[in-house]
């Protein structure tokens, strides 16, 4: 066994590198934005009176959250392309996430629903704000504010598992390393390399949602609540 | 389209197989990552503030890199080093560090989160650290770690699927083999889902049903 690392031949493609963080980040991104909507709406749903509704719900949380997110993207990319429709793989790939993180979402805020008081909803009724109203300011913002260190902590997992969407050949980081170690016999190396950057990308991460947090939720900050 | 004939017996065996390596290598990944995991637990909360400081580093790096890129390290790197590993060893070995860092985590929470009374009674009787843990806390973390436990091991069951791209013929692997050979990805995925749902589902609502259990014996036990 003889180990010479040579990281110099590996980091001469730093331009190469980069472009990939930057598509996984943004791949992360539209899928974090869209699966928060989407998994939002999911667990409504769940909590629908309309049986019909609640059953379809519950069905897409529990057949998403046990297979694996590589055959979804398989179904997904192929399933698109036996019916004729042609994307681009960063278009299934962003499709493919939002469908994955969806789920988890939706059970994280049905979690969060669930732990907002009966008593708050009803004074809001007692104080004759309308429905809209309570749904926004009772209801969504502070179950969101409740779950919010276990939301990001999902998107961040999110970004390390978007890269599965190398195997549909999305150029994402991943995707760049398997094509840079094929090309330059460097695996070691590369790889070493391509997991600080998930390291660096899932700090840069944290602290992004860590601001956003103070932002978003200053009375958590007032209260010294830890986010 | 039939390219490559229909789906018969031989390759429903063939997927058969692929699904036992997947249990066995969840296994795998199970018993290696939860031994490790376990002296992560215990390290994450050493009185040695250089255990603690490793043990975060370690678990810190391992959850911020992608599973994928993990098995690339152990399949490509130890390759490039001379040292030959076969699928097995290395979707195992990267499996077992993967697991250990989130079992790890899991399991120091759980045993964090036995009452303070519980260690502070254990103190004053006078018991040395090792006797706390094994005859105070410990029992009590388990019961606690279980429900846990057990919805994580359908993470592991779904993850043992990346190991497909190093060459492992699990589920995953032996249904992509069957798809090169008859060309209907359609239908051969669909039944790779409905197999490792039919795997995961039941776990997760053990998982789940643990949970219920244990929420209503917490609350019988809570001061009132």
């Amino acid at each position: 066994m003889s180990l010479q690392l040579d990281f110099p031949a590996v980091l001469g493609r730093w331009p190469n590198f980069l472009a990939g963080a930057a598509l996984t980040l943004e791949l992360a991104t539209f899928a974090t934005v869209l699966g928060a909507l989407f998994g939002t709406l999911a667990a409504v749903g769940r909590g629908s009176r309309s049986p019909l509704i609640a059953g379809a719900c519950k069905v897409y949380v529990e057949t998403i959250r046990n297979t694996p997110l590589l055959v979804q993207i398989f179904l997904v990319y192929f399933g698109l392309a036996s019916l004729g429709l042609k994307f681009s793989a960063f278009t299934v790939a962003v499709a493919a996430l939002t469908i994955n993180v969806g789920a988890y979402t939706a059970e994280i805020m049905r979690a969060g629903f669930e732990a907002i008081p009966r008593g708050q909803i009803e004074a809001a009724e007692g104080l004759a704000l309308s429905r809209l109203q309570i749904y926004w300011h009772i209801i969504l913002l502070p179950a969101v504010e409740k779950v919010y260190p276990a939301l990001t902590s999902q998107f961040v997992l999110l970004m390390l598992a978007s890269s599965v969407c190398s195997q549909i050949s999305a150029e994402e980081l991943t995707a760049v390393a398997n094509y840079i170690q094929s090309d330059t016999y460097r695996a070691f190396e590369t790889y070493i390399i391509v997991a600080v950057l998930y390291v660096i990308l899932s700090l840069v991460m944290r602290a992004g949602f860590w601001g956003l947090g103070l932002v978003l939720f200053p009375r958590r900050r007032r209260l010294g609540t830890p986010l | 389209m039939t390219l490559g004939g229909h789906l018969n017996i031989n390759h429903l065996m063939f997927l058969g197989q692929g699904a036992l390596w997947t249990i066995g290598l969840s296994v795998i990944a199970l018993i290696g990552g939860g031994i490790v995991g376990f002296v992560i637990a215990l390290a994450r909360i050493s009185p040695l503030k250089s255990v603690r400081i490793a043990s975060g580093v370690y678990v810190q790096l391992i959850q911020g890199t992608p599973l994928l890129v993990i098995l690339f390290l152990g399949y490509f790197g130890l390759a490039a080093i001379g040292l030959k590993v076969s699928p097995l060893a290395a979707a195992g070995a990267s499996l077992t560090l993967y697991v250990s860092a989130y079992l790890g985590e899991i399991w120091r929470g759980c045993i964090q989160s036995v009452p303070k009374p519980q260690w502070e009674a254990a103190e004053g009787l006078a018991l040395s650290r090792t006797q706390r843990m094994m005859k105070v806390i410990l029992p009590q973390a388990i019961r606690i770690a279980t429900p846990p436990t057990v919805g994580f091991m359908v993470q592991i069951i779904k993850n043992t699927s990346l190991a497909s791209v190093v060459g492992f013929v699990e589920l995953m692997r032996s249904g992509q083999i069957v798809n090169n050979s008859l060309f209907e990805p359609f239908a051969i995925y669909a039944i790779i889902a409905v197999v490792y749902f039919t795997m995961c589902y039941p776990l997760s609502l053990f998982s789940q049903k643990l949970e219920r259990r244990m929420g209503r014996g917490r609350s019988n036990l809570a001061p009132a």
